[in-house]
């Protein structure tokens, strides 16, 4: 389908948060097998400001339209940064987009990473496969502010080697002498020199503070659900642990229902929840 | 002298952390320091499940050989962990590789030392075997993750 941009509302800062605006990729990069990084940049107008951990809805015309997190640094202006991974057909379509090419943007919604909350605290960042991407802009946040925070660790576990997400930012952070990057992989060859497991192993040897820490958390659900165990056993409180949860978002502003979680709109409510506040319904296969 | 510093490395071990002094005693009796370059094996499938590895310093992969194809690791153990649970149970025998990645220096433990002390006293044993089961349990859940793949692109 050929997109025609006169036939889209562009008007940027529109009350209708429903109607998408027009941004076109700048740069597309790949980030792993089926993982690519879009640089949005706006037809015109401005980008909207957004907090680490929020999502757009992004749309791929004539296909469809998806949420997708915001990976990129929220101290930069001019560009807004998503890393999809190609899985269905809106994200498939997404992913193979070229620069210059056009997408639909609406957002950001839904909560943040609590990184004022977590100032002067700890903070353990435990993510698994794409779950990096929507934590990275917390990492570029605690980067660019690191004195108003505690000890920093990013624990990260991907699926193997070759699946390591943002691998040379995390080389780039590793090399920062105050903060605590460890990765593993599921499964490795002989030649890997890095750790196998998985990521939960890294609680246990990571130094940090239990009673003054803040976990933030997010991955595949039973990835996240065994790292909140892990972050118990060590002594975090279940309302220092945050995780972020995927859902089927449609409308993104609380009317549609298609992302409820017992009680919760994820799209409004979340994506980033206190864990004490979903702890019961996680347990509930029926939700 | 060498049996009781290695009694005192012991006690201050996690793994063996709230053991009763006189069981810490029983343990170093079978226990000797070891040390594996690079590259080395601590032990190989299929080979007799005579001696477990507590690591003090170092890592070591977990390995399962499969013939035509590289081999694949499944776990890293680092350091203050166990490598080797199959002295536990007969028939006594490796089910996997593990080899050392960079140095390594461990306590290697006679397991049929540790066993015929175990069988001689339960309570010991029971002891152990709660140590034990804590790391399979923890390796176990680990496993089931992993196999589940969970980071994979789903079907």
């Amino acid at each position: 389908m050929v997109y025609r941009p006169e036939a889209v509302n562009t008007r940027r800062g529109t009350a209708d948060a429903t109607v998408p605006s027009v941004a076109r990729v700048r740069r597309r990069w790949r980030e792993g097998p089926h993982t690519w990084t879009l640089e949005l940049e706006p037809e015109d107008g401005e980008l909207p400001q957004f907090a680490a951990g929020q999502f757009n809805m992004l749309t791929a015309f004539g296909i469809g339209e998806a949420a997708i997190s915001v990976s990129g640094d929220p101290g930069s202006k001019g560009t807004l940064v998503h890393t999809v991974r190609a899985v269905g057909p809106v994200s498939t379509a997404l992913a193979t987009l070229q620069s210059g090419d056009y997408v639909g943007l609406r957002g950001p919604f839904g909560t943040g990473w609590p990184m004022q909350e977590a100032q002067q605290r700890d903070v353990v960042i435990v993510s698994g496969g794409l779950g990096l991407a929507p934590l990275r802009p917390a990492i570029y946040h605690l980067l660019a502010e690191r004195q108003r925070y505690g000890r920093v660790a990013v624990l990260y576990g991907s699926r193997s080697p070759g699946d390591i997400l943002f691998r040379r930012e995390l080389q780039r952070w590793r090399g920062e002498l105050d903060m605590d990057v460890k990765v593993t992989v599921d499964h490795a060859p002989d030649d890997w020199r890095g750790n196998v497991g998985v990521v939960t192993s890294f609680i246990p040897r990571t130094t940090f503070d239990p009673a003054n820490s803040v976990a933030l958390v997010c991955g595949p659900e039973l990835m996240m659900a065994f790292t909140v165990s892990a972050l118990q056993d060590a002594g975090v409180r279940d309302e220092a642990i945050y995780i972020s949860m995927e859902r089927n978002m449609k409308c993104a502003v609380g009317l549609c229902g298609h992302c409820q979680f017992g009680t919760t709109l994820v799209c409004r409510d979340g994506p980033v929840l206190p864990f004490d506040r979903v702890r019961d319904m996680l347990t509930i296969p029926e939700i | 002298m060498a049996s009781q510093s290695l009694a005192k490395i012991i006690t201050e071990q996690p793994f063996f952390v709230g053991l009763e002094p006189g069981f810490c005693d029983l343990v170093s009796g079978c226990a000797r320091n070891v040390r594996f370059e690079d590259g080395a094996y601590l032990f190989r499938r299929g080979e007799p499940a005579d001696e477990f590895f507590l690591v003090r310093e170092g890592r070591v992969d977990l390995q399962i050989a499969t013939p035509g194809r590289k081999p694949i690791t499944f776990l890293t153990i680092g350091d203050n962990e166990i490598v080797g649970l199959s002295w536990l149970i007969p028939p006594y025998r490796w089910s996997i590789d593990a080899k050392a990645t960079g140095r390594v220096r461990a306590i290697g433990i006679d397991a049929r030392c540790l066993r015929g002390k175990c069988e001689a006293d339960h309570h010991l044993g029971y002891e152990l075997m709660k140590r034990f089961m804590s790391v399979l349990i923890e390796r176990l859940n680990a496993a089931r993750l992993q196999a589940l793949d969970v980071y994979g692109v789903p079907a």
